[in-house]
């Protein structure tokens, strides 16, 4: 085949991908955009979401992910500077690794009945924010080690020795130069993690119930923004909503993604 | 403090020649007397493979010490062992000893981030730390715990001029460190070793990627160095060993093959081997 061709067949399969993603996000648009409206977004829902808002499930989706993210980042970070500046070449990083990468394959509803038995009932945290955050945290954390691995084994091994050359320690070489050239990677990383704790469902419903009320602490129990619509779908309270509700978790991730990139521009930017 | 010629251009015979001037000005008396380095019966394994062979060398004070030797003849590994920076690798050991000032840098009571402050290195591929060009040489000094921003100034701009770069430099130092050039990049990274004051400086071949012009601007300045500080460069080029001049040894298969002035080992050399090296025949 010549070389045109080729490009003309990979040009084909790429456009499949993207057709397939735009379909599914424009078909749950099409249907969820059109009754979005401002209260929607303001009030609590009323006769169990078949009337009202999503307030209250927007709230839970952001304090959970962010809980987790802020439990899980730094462990998993720090576990990744410990694996490749710590532990080279040992076997404890392989195990690790290894570990890591079966986590990262399990079912999430197993990583939920964990989070049930140990969070909800062992520690006796209840179905709470606090709970659901625990378990996403435990089933991020993978994702974040991995990456950020990744991230910090492509530094150039020519940085350390120059920072250890100029009789700097192996904590100050991390902190001053490895981190600082792995934080790209390491943040897309936390974004991969992010999209995957903020979709969850099956160990969401397990460990921070599916309360419709307005929290008021971390150890009350919320509903997500899919554990609503999966609700309102599943027992046929409201389509409308249930699209209403896809569209505005979609909307939020997409804004979440904006406002992180645009940071991450930022701070490139300003180090030059 | 070295001043700025201002013309870098101009024969190494000139250089030389106002260097020995300034030499008998009686400046430094100890100079070329004092032992700075000894290096006794130090051999160096990585895993199974021996890189060195009972090695024997002295390296006095003040004095300029070229290593050169073709790839693999353990040159860089010799010069990584006088600051421990071979230690990096796991699986590695050594037998023998190298002092400096009479004390064993592999001594349990050594401080390594001391002895490699005292023994600053320039690597043959010269690398930018990813900060701006005044990070880069004030790097060595807020590692070591200097917060105060006159002094960390004072000192960076000397380091930069004694590494003959602050003329080119001095209205960007805030810029990213990777927008200099190849050859500014190795003179920054001289003067990132500059700034730590160190009495030893270790470089390795640090010229090997540069341009002929930038080249002779580093050769230049090896030269000035001397007057302050030890140094011991390692090259590959029996050409440029030649043209700096100095006390040399060569490196084989992890030997010293011979030791003795540029001069004798290029119009006199003693071994066979090391005949073939300087006349071409390797390397």
């Amino acid at each position: 085949m010549t070389d045109r061709r080729i490009t003309l067949l990979f040009a084909g399969i790429t456009s499949l991908t993207l057709l397939t993603l735009v379909f599914i996000i424009g078909y749950v648009m099409i249907n969820g955009l059109p009754g979005l409206t401002l209260e929607f977004l303001i009030e609590s829902p009323r006769e169990m979401g078949r009337a009202g808002g999503v307030l209250p499930a927007i709230v839970g989706t952001v304090l959970l992910t962010a809980i987790a993210l802020i439990i899980a980042a730094p462990v998993g970070i720090l576990t990744a500077v410990y694996l490749t500046e710590y532990t080279r070449d040992s076997w404890l990083p392989r195990i690790v690794r290894f570990g890591t990468e079966s986590l990262a394959g399990i079912p999430s509803i197993i990583f939920g009945l964990f989070g049930f038995l140990f969070f909800v009932i062992y520690l006796d945290l209840g179905w709470s924010i606090l709970s659901g955050a625990l378990t996403l945290s435990v089933m991020i954390l993978p994702t974040i080690v991995r990456t950020s691995e990744e991230a910090i084994r492509a530094v150039p091994d020519a940085y350390r020795e120059v920072s250890f050359a100029l009789g700097s320690t192996r904590w100050q070489t991390v902190t001053t130069v490895v981190l600082p050239s792995a934080k790209p990677g390491i943040a897309t990383g936390i974004m991969l993690a992010m999209g995957r704790a903020i979709g969850e469902t099956a160990a969401v419903i397990f460990t921070a119930g599916s309360s419709l009320r307005l929290p008021r602490s971390l150890l009350d129990p919320t509903r997500t923004l899919p554990v609503h619509f999966y609700i309102l779908a599943r027992e046929g309270i409201s389509l409308e909503n249930a699209y209403r509700t896809a569209s505005v978790l979609i909307l939020l991730i997409l804004a979440i993604n904006i406002a992180a990139y645009t940071i991450m521009d930022r701070l490139a930017k300003k180090e030059g | 403090m070295i001043e700025v010629i201002p013309e870098p251009m101009g024969d190494i015979e000139t250089v030389k020649a106002k260097d020995s001037a300034e030499r008998n000005n009686n400046r430094i008396p100890e100079r070329g007397s004092a032992v700075k380095i000894q290096v006794r019966d130090f051999s160096f394994f990585y895993g199974d493979h021996q890189a060195l062979r009972n090695i024997n060398l002295e390296i006095k004070r003040n004095q300029l010490f070229t290593i050169m030797g073709p790839s693999g003849s353990g040159k860089t590994t010799f010069l990584r062992a006088i600051n421990r920076l071979g230690d990096l690798i796991p699986n590695t050991r050594h037998k023998g000893s190298i002092r400096i000032d009479g004390v064993d840098v592999y001594d349990s009571g050594i401080d390594i981030t001391e002895l490699r402050r005292n023994a600053g290195m320039v690597f043959a591929l010269p690398v930018p730390l990813p900060m701006s060009i005044f990070d880069n040489v004030a790097y060595g000094l807020r590692m070591q715990g200097t917060r105060n921003r006159k002094k960390l100034e004072e000192i960076v701009e000397k380091a930069l001029q004694d590494a003959i770069l602050w003329d080119e430099v001095k209205d960007r130092l805030s810029d990213n460190a990777s927008r200099l050039s190849g050859g500014q990049l190795q003179r920054l990274s001289i003067a990132r070793v500059l700034a730590l004051e160190p009495e030893i400086i270790l470089l390795d071949e640090p010229t090997s990627g540069l341009d002929p012009i930038s080249t002779f601007k580093i050769e230049e300045l090896l030269w000035k160095l001397i007057d302050r500080y030890t140094v011991i460069m390692v090259t590959h080029n029996p050409l440029q060993a030649a043209r700096i001049d100095s006390d040399t040894a060569f490196f084989l298969t992890g030997e010293v093959v011979e030791t003795g002035s540029a001069y004798d080992i290029f119009t006199r050399p003693k071994d066979k081997r090391t005949e073939d090296y300087v006349s071409g025949k390797f390397g």
